[in-house]
Order: structure tokens, then C-alpha cells, then sequence
């Protein structure tokens, strides 16, 4: 790694062309990221949180300015050298779950370590049946999507994200289709894989469930950055 | 393989979709190759009839012979080329004197063809042996000129011709053997007779207009100045006539392929647009789009394994049986000129079906591979949230 931070983000502007215009998403936004952060990126619909997110997980590029994720600059990245990024590093749990609905809760975990090439059949397994002993779905490996609850597929969303035990886990809005007890099930198991194995995570929400887990607050407000609050436990 | 296994995994798990393109392709692809296995077997039972009937392994022409011209006909004629006469001898060729002919069967005139063939051959496939009579002029013919002039065996009738003279001659024939062919240009309008009768009715001893050699002989023969005529070019019109009912043909194999292709390219383009997110979180775990487009692309191109491995369950099976009872022609199928014969067998060659199934798996190919050029210009979090870019 060439820096020392996880995540380096410089005057990151990102605009889209709207009409004869511009929509500015973001502007002036200056941040950084360490190993082992739990952060969130606060703020209401709108606010630029999910843009931000799609850019630190190399899926979208900055209009102007630096970001740059375990030392690569993403707007230099071409289309497979980002991929590949995302594929070892970047690990992404999505509020639809995106759980492939063929494939059973096996299958779905196993994809992501199908897409790294490099492993063998008993890695594989062995790392897979671990991911689904963190989120306790040892039980269903065999259930389709859906079968589950919505919990359990977000619980298949970790796990899958969680499997290849990536730097860095994008999460956004994890929590808005799930009730309470679920939501905090899924915080406090992303609580303790963050502690144990030290994975940044970094959530995208408006969701207070979330944020009351939060140790670090990005709070964002038409695109720029608002606040950046510590959060003492 | 990765790719593979995916593609085998999503084709699988769109359930009916899937067997209702593999049902209508492998419906496409068993058809194709029967229909295709129809025109083959027809090509192949004409051109054995007619190889037995008259053709042999192909003719010694006269070099004033033209079948398609009767009025050079009676010029069309000379005496066999020295060369030949030892095949002839030995039984490997025999000669054949053609001149035209009248006969006025129940008061009316019809034109003839006058044959003179050698009673003792075997080459051409007329049972010249009946022409070995005690008859004045025996005549042996097929049964649609019987029909044709409401002759039978034993009939007489009268038969005119001009000698190498020009002078009108005539005589009394006798009809002393029938025979059934599916070669038309051997019977229909057609009298065989011996052929010293021929030459002596024609004052033209020892001559012929071909020689048929005989399907034991593979080897050119000198013939001076008579030009021989192989298999290949005295079939030439057999092929031209298969050709055409072949292309015929083709126009409904390719609809009947190309609604079986549509199919696919609908369920590709509802597939891409069903699983937009789909394709979105495949990116966001790693994937890349040339590794999304194979992956749609194989998915579609499986239709075309599973059709081919459906058909061949069901229509292994069922060809064989067809190739062996064969298909039934209708009467009116005989007018049509071509030696069918009461029942059609149809022939599969391995040549035919490798051809089909290439045919079949590209088409497929190029056809699923077409809507998923979309996913090149993909964005991933425009697919993340369901949209094509």
C-alpha cells in the first residue's frame, strides 16, 4: 500500500450532466478512511451518500479529484482493474440484498471466491461454511432467496460480502427493509466481524438503528460533507 | 468454466422458460434434418434407379447425340467405335439404337422412341430377355406406355418408321413382356426391341447411338470421336430438380428456425432486462462485462446444446423409423418426373446432421450474443439500480 490510510478521498467533485446543465452530487469533499473503521455516511435521500459509496467501491468515478482505495487511484482504474479490485478487496451488502435468486445460500456465498479464481474446492467450502457460522445460516446452505426472510437474506448479504474476508465492506442502507430486532442482529454480528477481523466498514443510511452503532459519523447535506464526528463508545 | 457452470446454473434456473426455447429449437432442429434426410434420400433412391435402369456407370454418346433434340435424332447414329466392341463383348457395355417411331394405338397416332437393345444384356435394367421371341418384332415396354396406349402382353400393334433411306417402313409389333419401373425416361413412350430387329428395320448393321458401360467398369475408355458421358453429367438435371425442392425446402426450415431463433432472442432481451440488478451486483462482486457478456451469451447458446440433446432423444428414434417404412407418395407424385417410386426412404448421413447441429449452434450463438452487446456500455450502479445504460 503506498498510503497509509485505508481510503483517501480529495476535493472529490462528482456531477452529471441534468438538461443543458449539471447536477453536482458531491463537491469539496475531503476524507479518509482506516483499517478497522466503522463508519457511516449520514444524511437524508439525496445527500450524496450512495454516490459516494459507489465511487470508494470503484462501480462509479470521480468528475474531479482524488479518490484512492489501498493505493489506487479509482478514476485511473480501467473497467477490469477495477473489477478486480472490488473482487478482492471491496465487499458490498445492498438494501435489496441482490442475492441471486437461482442460486441457494450456498451458492450465493460462493461466488464472490468462484470470481477470485485462486481457490480450491476445500478452501473454498471451508471459507464459505465459516462466512455462513458468522451469521449463523449453517442450517439453511441449502434454501433459495426465497425461502428466507428478509433478515436471513440480508444475513446471506454479509456472509457474501464477508466470505473472501475483504479490506473494506460497503454497506448501503443495510437496515431499511428489516424490523427492529433484525436490524440490530445484523448490526451487532457486523459490529463483531469489524472487531474481529478489523474489516473497515462503511455504511450509507438515514437509519437511526444504524447510526446508534456507528463509531464514526460522515454526516452529508446536498453533497458536501457537514460533519465528521467521532463517536466515543 | 467459471462462466460455464454459471451459465448451466441460470439456464437451469429459469425453469419453463428455458424448456419452452429447448422444445421449440430441438422441434426446428429434428425437422431440418428430416426434411433435409427427404430431399438425400430422394436424390439418392432417383439416382440408384436410374444408375440400374439405364445410366449404368455412364454412356459412350455418338457425336451427333442430343436427347433433348428428336429431329437429329435419326442423324444421331454410327457404327460402334472399335474400342468398345471387347466391354461389349465381354458383358461390360452394351449399345443401344434410338430412332424415332409412330404407333396408332385405338386409331390415334402417338410418337415412339424405338430402342434397340441387346436381348442377352444385363446392364440396362429392362427385361430384354423377353425380347429373345420367336415374334417377328417383339417389343418389350414399361407399364405407363401400356397404359398410355391401352396395350397388353401379347397385344399387336403397328409400328412406322423411316430407314436410314429416309423411306416410310412399317410392321406389326408384338408386346411379349411388361415391365414396372420408377424410371420414366425408360418407359414412358418407350418401345424396346432387339437391336440387329433395329438395325436391320434401319439398314444400319452394326451401328448404335450409345453404349451404357456397365457399373463393373471404373476405367476411361477410348471411344475416338464418341464422347463418353459420366454419371455426373447425365445426372446433372436430377441434381438441378433436387437442388430446387431442396431450396424450396430451406425457405421452411429457415422460418421454422428463425421463429425458434426469435424465441431466443426475445428471452435474452427479457432476460438482460429482468436482471439488470442482477448483472449489477455480479459487477459489484467482481465480475467484468466481457466476463457478464460471455456469460449471457453461453446462457443462450445452451438452448441450442439442450434442443440437440433433446432432439436426439426423440428424434433418433423416430428418423430411423421413418428411414426404415419410409413415406408414402402420392400417384400424382409420378407425373412429377423424377424416379420416386410408391415409397420415399428418406437418408440421414452423418455429413447431414454435423451440418444442422453446426448450423443450429451458431445460429443460436449469434442470436444471444446479439442483445448482450448492451452490456458493454453497462454501468454498474446504473445496473445496481435497474437501469440500462
Amino acid at each position: 500500500m503506498q498510503n497509509s490510510s485505508l481510503i483517501e478521498i480529495k476535493d472529490l467533485l462528482k456531477s452529471y450532466p441534468m438538461g443543458k446543465g449539471q447536477f453536482i452530487a458531491l463537491q469539496d469533499i475531503n476524507l479518509t478512511f482506516q483499517e478497522g473503521e466503522f463508519a457511516g455516511l449520514v444524511g437524508p435521500s439525496g445527500s450524496g451518500k450512495t454516490t459516494l459509496l459507489n465511487i470508494v467501491g470503484s462501480l462509479d468515478s470521480p468528475t474531479q479529484g482524488e479518490t484512492t482505495v489501498l493505493g489506487k487511484r479509482i478514476s485511473q482504474l480501467s473497467q477490469k482493474e477495477a473489477a478486480a479490485l472490488r473482487n478482492h478487496y471491496i465487499g458490498f451488502i445492498f438494501q435489496t440484498y441482490n442475492l441471486l435468486p437461482v442460486y441457494n445460500v450456498y451458492e450465493n456465498v460462493k461466488l464472490p471466491l468462484l470470481l477470485l479464481k485462486n481457490l480450491s474446492s476445500q478452501e473454498m467450502d471451508k471459507m464459505i461454511r465459516q462466512a455462513l457460522d458468522w451469521v449463523g445460516l449453517t442450517d439453511k446452505i441449502k434454501s433459495k432467496p426465497a425461502q428466507l426472510s428478509g433478515g436471513e437474506c440480508q444475513r446471506v448479504a454479509v456472509a457474501r460480502a464477508m466470505v473472501k474476508k475483504p479490506k473494506i465492506v460497503l454497506a448501503d442502507e443495510p437496515t431499511a427493509n428489516l424490523d427492529a430486532a433484525n436490524s440490530h442482529n445484523i448490526l451487532q454480528m457486523m459490529e463483531q466481524l469489524n472487531r474481529e477481523l478489523k474489516t473497515t466498514f462503511i455504511f450509507a443510511t438515514h437509519d437511526e438503528k444504524v447510526i446508534k452503532y456507528l463509531r464514526r459519523q460522515i454526516s452529508l447535506n446536498d453533497g458536501r460533507v457537514v460533519a465528521d464526528d467521532i463517536v466515543q463508545a | 468454466m467459471l462462466t460455464f457452470r454459471l451459465a448451466l446454473k441460470n439456464i437451469l434456473g429459469a425453469g419453463l422458460r428455458t424448456w419452452l426455447n429447448v422444445i421449440v429449437l430441438s422441434i426446428a432442429f429434428v425437422a431440418i434434418i428430416g426434411l433435409q434426410g427427404i430431399y438425400q434420400g430422394m436424390n439418392r433412391q432417383a439416382l440408384d434407379a436410374m444408375t440400374k435402369m439405364e445410366l449404368g456407370s455412364g454412356q459412350f454418346w455418338h457425336p451427333e447425340y442430343d436427347p433433348y433434340d428428336p429431329l437429329s435424332l435419326e442423324d444421331s447414329h454410327g457404327t460402334i467405335p472399335e474400342n468398345l466392341k471387347p466391354i461389349i463383348a465381354a458383358g461390360s457395355a452394351t449399345p443401344i439404337l434410338i430412332t424415332p417411331g409412330t404407333i396408332y394405338p385405338n386409331g390415334r397416332i402417338q410418337t415412339i422412341t424405338l430402342k434397340g437393345i441387346p436381348p442377352e444384356q444385363s446392364i440396362v435394367g429392362i427385361p430384354s430377355k423377353e425380347l429373345k421371341s420367336n415374334e417377328d418384332l417383339p417389343v418389350v415396354i414399361g407399364k405407363r406406355m401400356a397404359e398410355s396406349a391401352g396395350l397388353s402382353k401379347e397385344d399387336y400393334i403397328t409400328v412406322r418408321w423411316r430407314d436410314a433411306n429416309g423411306t416410310f417402313d412399317a410392321a406389326d409389333a408384338r408386346i411379349v413382356g411388361t415391365f414396372e419401373t420408377i424410371v420414366q425416361s425408360a418407359d414412358k413412350g418407350v418401345f424396346w426391341l432387339p437391336l440387329d430387329k433395329v438395325q436391320s428395320m434401319l439398314e444400319m448393321p452394326g451401328q448404335a447411338t450409345l453404349v451404357v458401360r456397365g457399373q463393373d467398369l471404373t476405367e476411361p475408355t477410348e471411344a475416338g470421336a464418341w464422347t463418353f458421358r459420366d454419371l455426373h453429367y447425365l445426372t446433372r438435371e436430377l441434381r438441378d430438380l433436387v437442388q430446387s425442392k431442396s431450396i424450396g425446402g430451406s425457405i421452411m426450415f429457415a422460418m421454422l428456425l428463425a421463429m425458434a431463433l426469435l424465441a431466443i432472442f426475445d428471452t435474452q432481451v427479457l432476460s438482460l432486462w429482468r436482471r439488470r440488478q442482477e448483472m449489477g451486483t455480479m459487477m459489484a462482486l467482481g465480475m467484468t462485462r466481457g466476463m457478464l457478456i460471455r456469460l449471457f451469451t453461453l446462457e443462450g447458446a445452451m438452448h441450442a446444446v439442450f434442443a440437440i440433446l433433446l432432439g436426439a432423444v426423440y428424434g433418433i428414434p423416430l428418423l430411423t423409423a421413418f428411414a426404415k417404412s419410409g413415406v408414402g407418395m402420392p400417384g400424382s407424385y409420378d407425373d412429377f418426373g423424377i424416379a420416386l417410386g410408391k415409397t420415399l426412404y428418406p437418408s440421414y448421413g452423418i455429413g447431414l446432421v454435423v451440418v444442422v447441429t453446426i448450423i443450429v449452434f451458431f445460429a443460436v450463438t449469434i442470436v444471444s450474443y446479439l442483445p448482450t452487446r448492451k452490456i458493454a456500455k453497462l454501468e454498474p450502479t446504473d445496473a445496481l439500480r435497474g437501469r440500462m445504460s
